[in-house]
């Protein structure tokens, strides 16, 4: 027992540094929700929310405050226990996938060698929440839904994988920051350019994973209502939310990692070495991501909702065939050393 | 005890604990649930085994992909409760019978004279160096090359046949390929004809007095 508590530090330690990722990321998700209103908002030429707090600064608060206040209503004939864990469970892979994801050089929780794998099993792991949704809440829109999302997750993922698999043989590497420092140079080394129609791939089958409009028939609001999570309400309804945006967060961020090389410096490091703003550091890896975050909210103000069938054809015979083919085209570059990319 | 022990025995309870209850559990979604967690916690001990590549495998694939697609079968099904729990007096001694029969043949192959410590001594522990993920990959692709093309190919021979059993074209399907929904072109749909009146008689209308609503003045 001694043994134990003699853990009990280096618990709390790992504890402190999950809190420091995981709070800023919350915030992060409350002013999304915000930023996509707002942005939406100026695209469709209106203001957005601008009543709570100076030009409505307030509002994902004031959001929060009153979903917490709200009932939760449990479903007559649902099946209780999983009703109140599917969203749980829904959020836990989308907070757990950023364990390996390196913020800089040094700030990393877990530093795995398998880092990316771990992600792909993370975020394949959060459609259990929406499945486990639809089936207990015992309505037929929710079952429906239920089962659209988990169709199209499971086609997408591996047009995702295969897209990582590129990735993975491009960086000869699956830890997340060998990646990084993979594609170190300037912009044109970032494997964005080489991988190029793996990068288009993985971006839209990320806003496909995350059931983003265009391809949000999960949710399929004039068909089925609200899908999956229609009987849910208050906090629980709040947390399928939250989930939503932060894997939506995941997604940029890590597509800012693989293939926009995280946080180095777009300019070549014999320019920017030592000057504050321009070197690599955290800010560039924020940059990317929030450029990727915004392209989510673009992509819902503009694109109109996919047919279901054409989802289907889209990531079946249209994306793994390309991520298979660039797959090879990438293993040949590497093996005789394209320049400037594996010219080492 | 130290941290990494008391961490197996939590996950090695649950483990145990969550496969007993796939096989007494009535609801069958319920069931399917409890393997997948099973399987999640089997994925943590083989990451304390410093396995991690297989664990995390495991999550993928089995719990990811797989479980997904037998829930998803599994929530379709119509299962007539009544029918299962029918009779299951009767089964019992057979069942019984079956169970203990295995269970003798796992304990006589896996027992301790087989796996035990003296047969299989814990392996040295390896540095923090060494990266599995890629010393797996290695032995994989070059000492066991074969197998590993041989396992592909009777997969992908498996798919194929899969899909060409279950693939059956239906005849109420209205199904239009998007290709020719995008390429097709304004002739394709619409033939505008001239041709002269068919009545020499007709005159041609006088100019058009009505009113908005319809009204003729």
């Amino acid at each position: 027992m001694i043994e134990l508590w003699n853990a009990l530090p280096l618990v709390i330690q790992i504890l402190l540094k999950i809190v420091i990722i995981v709070l800023p990321l919350l915030g992060l998700v409350a002013y999304y929700t915000y930023a996509e209103r707002k942005v939406i908002g100026y695209i469709q030429v209106r203001i957005g929310p601008n009543r709570v707090g100076w030009r409505g600064w307030l509002q994902p608060i004031a959001d929060a405050v009153k979903l917490m206040m709200k009932e939760i209503i449990i479903p007559t004939k649902s099946d209780k226990k999983l009703f109140l864990m599917a969203p749980m469970i829904a959020i836990a892979p989308a907070l757990a996938a950023w364990a390996v994801f390196p913020f800089s050089e040094d700030f990393v929780l877990a530093d795995i060698n398998a880092g990316l794998l771990y992600v792909l099993a993370m975020t394949s792991l959060g459609v259990y929440g929406i499945i486990i949704a639809g089936w207990s809440s015992n309505s037929k829109y929710a079952l429906l839904g239920a089962m659209r999302s988990a169709a199209q997750i499971v086609a997408y993922e591996i047009a995702m994988g295969f897209a990582l698999v590129g990735v993975l043989i491009a960086a000869g590497s699956l830890n997340l920051g060998d990646i990084v420092t993979a594609q170190a140079g300037s912009v044109l080394t970032w494997f964005w350019l080489p991988l190029l129609p793996l990068f288009g791939v993985y971006l839209i089958s990320g806003v496909a994973e995350t059931n983003r409009a265009p391809f949000d028939v999960a949710e399929g609001e004039s068909e089925i209502v609200a899908g999956f999570h229609v009987e849910y309400s208050g906090m629980a309804f709040a947390i399928f939310f939250l989930a939503e945006y932060a894997n939506m967060i995941l997604v940029s961020a890590l597509t800012a990692l693989m293939f926009t090389g995280g946080w180095l410096s777009p300019l070549p490091q014999d320019w920017v070495d030592g000057i504050p703003i321009l070197d690599d550091g955290f800010h560039w890896l924020l940059i990317k991501t929030f450029f990727f975050m915004f392209l989510f909210l673009w992509f819902r103000a503009t694109f109109p909702r996919y047919r279901y069938d054409q989802i289907m054809r889209l990531g079946w015979k249209v994306f793994i065939p390309i991520t298979i083919v660039w797959i090879l085209v990438v293993a040949i570059a590497v093996i005789y050393r394209l320049p400037p990319w594996w010219s080492a | 005890m130290g941290f990494e022990k008391f961490l197996f025995y939590v996950f090695a309870f649950i483990t145990l604990w969550s496969s007993g209850m796939v096989v007494t559990r009535r609801n069958p979604v319920h069931a399917v649930l409890f393997l997948v967690l099973a399987f999640v916690t089997s994925a943590a001990l083989w990451i304390l085994l410093e396995a991690e590549f297989l664990g995390i495998v495991l999550v993928l694939v089995y719990v990811g992909a797989v479980m997904v697609l037998f829930l998803f079968v599994v929530m379709m099904l119509d299962v007539d409760m009544a029918i299962l729990r029918a009779n299951f007096t009767h089964y019992l001694p057979l069942g019984t019978f079956i169970t203990v029969v295995m269970a003798t043949e796992i304990f006589i192959v896996v027992g301790s004279e087989n796996f035990g410590l003296v047969a299989f001594p814990a392996p040295e522990a390896v540095s923090m160096a060494v990266d599995n993920t890629r010393e797996l990959g290695l032995s994989l692709y070059t000492i066991y090359i074969y197998p590993v093309e041989i396992a592909s190919v009777i997969l992908l021979v498996a798919i194929v046949a899969a899909i060409r059993l279950t693939l059956r074209q239906r005849p109420e399907n209205k199904y239009v390929s998007p290709s020719n929904q995008v390429h097709v072109k304004r002739f394709d749909r619409v033939r505008l004809v001239k041709m002269a009146s068919e009545n020499s008689n007709f005159e041609t209308p006088a100019k058009d007095t009505r009113l908005d609503d319809g009204v003729t003045k």
